[in-house]
């Protein structure tokens, strides 16, 4: 599959692929036909993380250098990654060699926006712990101003930051765009409500997806922070009691409900915690039942969630149709259902 | 962080153009009665320096540069807000341009003036309504206000970029109300009326002050109608709720 180069201007074009999880049956629809592929009393949860203008530039002994946010540890706290010469265009892996910071080094970031190097990784140095100096309305106001969002070297021009922002986005904790919300319209959101589908809320600081060296990479996704309202908590264990489905818009959304439920022995609980669980095939989800995401090729941490709900081969047949049927990839890319049944019902301890 | 959502109780708030006037006498009241407040303007020291003195009152404010016209900040600005107190419950679109003043006549006003008021008083507030309101929607609670003019309403020679901008804003709220009433949200546009303010001396240098209504007045009505719940797609008028309020307190005595 080839990546998307820019937004659709029309999301009337976005397409989806529909893949039964039990059979592995793949059918090709319009992204328009969501609503109708699910049924009244299912529950949609949707991550409502802002984008993070989180690409910092910097010089750092006269060398250029850039910052990539990569992870929210709340207040004015990021993991970050660090970058040599280069910009967006430059593919991440092929960039000049990273600075090595040490910790307590003061960098400027941007006009009167300055942070410190408050850790750094002892295996992989250009991961990095850092807090922004000075009061919070000025750090946020100097991180909007200066930073742009992460984009990679496959989309042709420099993004905006409401190119990468839901129709539906609030706190800014993701350092990626999460990208399976972005086809959804306030439109379609209606049809869900009109169809009787329920829509919930969670924020999930999903991280950095890629960092240029094969060995960070592994480490992805990052220990990830989230936070769980009340009346989604409810929703879920409500739709789960009627034997419905949740329907988890993104893998940060299932990597949400699934740490919490691990927390709850099966139960979500609502409230704010971090996350380092990885699903796949050996840690199956437990209160997801279907995920829409987008295009994921095997090989990808991405990929590897979607195991936990399907079988690779299945998997692998929708890339292979989607290949022939030219659906895209990536963040402004074509999407993927993986549904089925609802999961039985496993016993929720008190 | 985490709050339930069973409770419409009106939590945080972002004003625009908070750094004088009635933006900043509303930012001001709504701090007093518990909400944490975003502080929105052009002019980055003023507005920390009114953010600072709500603070030092004992309220929750935080300062924020923000140019509404420019199109590629409002994105980063939503965003800060609620980075800095929690998805945004109330937005205030008071941040307003006169257009050149003195204020021309319509066959003198140049069409790149009357775009540039139209993109200050009805664009930009509508992309910051775009960015703010898909977030109250899914969260079922959220206050939406427009600041008025009489001048939307009726006509007077040289007001008639800045009315047509105003007209148009309210009508906006008007539509906004309509597709959103089904998500529990509440839009509203208000008239403040004359007030002693910076905006008022540009526009009419001559006016006796005396006459004029003090913006601390308007912001405590304003208040009342983003916290008691005012029915959405209304418009109201600040001097006559002033009034019924002075005859309910006379009455009272």
């Amino acid at each position: 599959m080839k990546p998307a180069t820019w937004p659709r201007s029309d999301k009337s074009r976005e397409r989806l692929m529909v893949l039964d999880r039990e059979s592995g049956a793949l059918s090709v629809r319009s992204f328009f036909e969501l609503p109708s592929l699910l049924d009244e009393g299912d529950l949609i949860v949707v991550n409502d993380a802002a984008t993070l203008p989180g690409v910092l530039r910097f010089r750092h002994h006269e060398l250029e250098a850039e910052l990539r946010l990569a992870a929210f540890d709340g207040g004015t706290t990021f993991r970050a990654i660090v970058f040599g010469a280069g910009d967006h265009r430059i593919p991440t892996e092929e960039r000049g060699p990273a600075p090595v910071l040490a910790s307590g080094e003061i960098l400027e970031v941007g006009e009167g926006l300055s942070l410190e190097v408050v850790g750094v990784d002892p295996v992989h140095p250009r991961l990095v712990t850092v807090s922004f100096l000075g009061p919070e309305e000025r750090v946020w106001s100097g991180i909007v101003a200066s930073g742009r969002p992460v984009q990679y070297s496959y989309v042709d021009r420099p993004l905006s930051l409401y190119h990468v922002e839901t129709v539906f986005a609030s706190r800014p904790w993701a350092a990626e765009m999460p990208s399976a919300g972005r086809p959804l319209t306030f439109g379609l959101l209606r049809a869900f409500e009109a169809r009787g589908i329920g829509l919930a809320r969670l924020t999930h600081g999903a991280g950095l997806s890629s960092t240029g060296d094969p060995a960070l990479d592994a480490r992805l996704p990052l220990r990830e922070r989230f936070d769980i309202p009340e009346v989604t908590a409810d929703a879920v264990h409500a739709v789960r009691e009627r034997g419905r489905r949740v329907v988890a818009v993104g893998t940060s959304v299932v990597r949400a409900l699934e740490a919490s439920a691990r927390r709850g022995n099966g139960a979500v609980v609502a409230g704010e915690a971090t996350t380092e669980l990885r699903l796949g095939r050996d840690e199956r989800p437990m209160v997801v039942d279907a995920v829409l995401t987008g295009m994921h090729e095997p090989g990808t941490s991405h990929f590897e969630l979607l195991e936990g709900f399907a079988d690779r081969p299945h998997l692998e047949a929708a890339c292979a149709l989607g290949t022939r049927e030219g659906f895209l990839l990536h963040e402004f890319g074509d999407s993927l259902l993986v549904v089925g049944a609802a999961r039985r019902r496993l016993p929720v301890a008190a | 962080m985490s709050r339930t959502e069973t409770s419409p109780k009106l939590e945080t708030a972002l004003v625009t153009g908070a750094s004088r006037g009635l933006g900043r006498a509303l930012a001001g009241e709504l701090a007093r009665r518990g909400i944490r407040v975003v502080l929105a303007a052009r002019g980055e020291d003023e507005v920390r320096e009114v953010a600072a003195s709500i603070r030092a009152s004992g309220g929750e404010a935080h300062a924020l540069r923000f140019d509404v016209t420019d199109k590629e900040a409002v994105a980063g600005a939503a965003a800060a807000a609620a980075a800095l107190v929690g998805p945004i419950d109330v937005l205030v679109h008071n941040a307003s341009s006169l257009g050149p003043v003195p204020m021309p006549l319509l066959l003198d006003t140049a069409c790149e003036d009357l775009a540039a008021v139209l993109e200050t008083n009805l664009v930009g507030p509508f992309r910051l309504t775009k960015a703010v309101a898909g977030s109250m929607a899914l969260r079922k609670r959220g206050v939406v206000v427009f600041v008025s003019s009489d001048a939307a309403v009726s006509a007077y020679p040289g007001w008639g970029a800045y009315g047509v901008s105003k007209a148009a804003a309210d009508h906006l709220a008007r539509s906004f109300a309509s597709e959103l009433e089904p998500s529990g949200l509440v839009f509203f546009a208000l008239d403040p009326g004359e007030m002693d303010t910076a905006m008022h001396r540009a526009a009419l240098p001559e006016a006796d002050p005396s006459t004029l209504e003090r913006p601390e007045r308007v912001a405590a009505v304003l208040a009342d109608l983003i916290l008691g719940g005012a029915k959405s797609g209304d418009r109201f008028v600040a001097p006559d709720l002033i009034t019924r309020r002075m005859q309910v307190a006379g009455g009272e005595r």
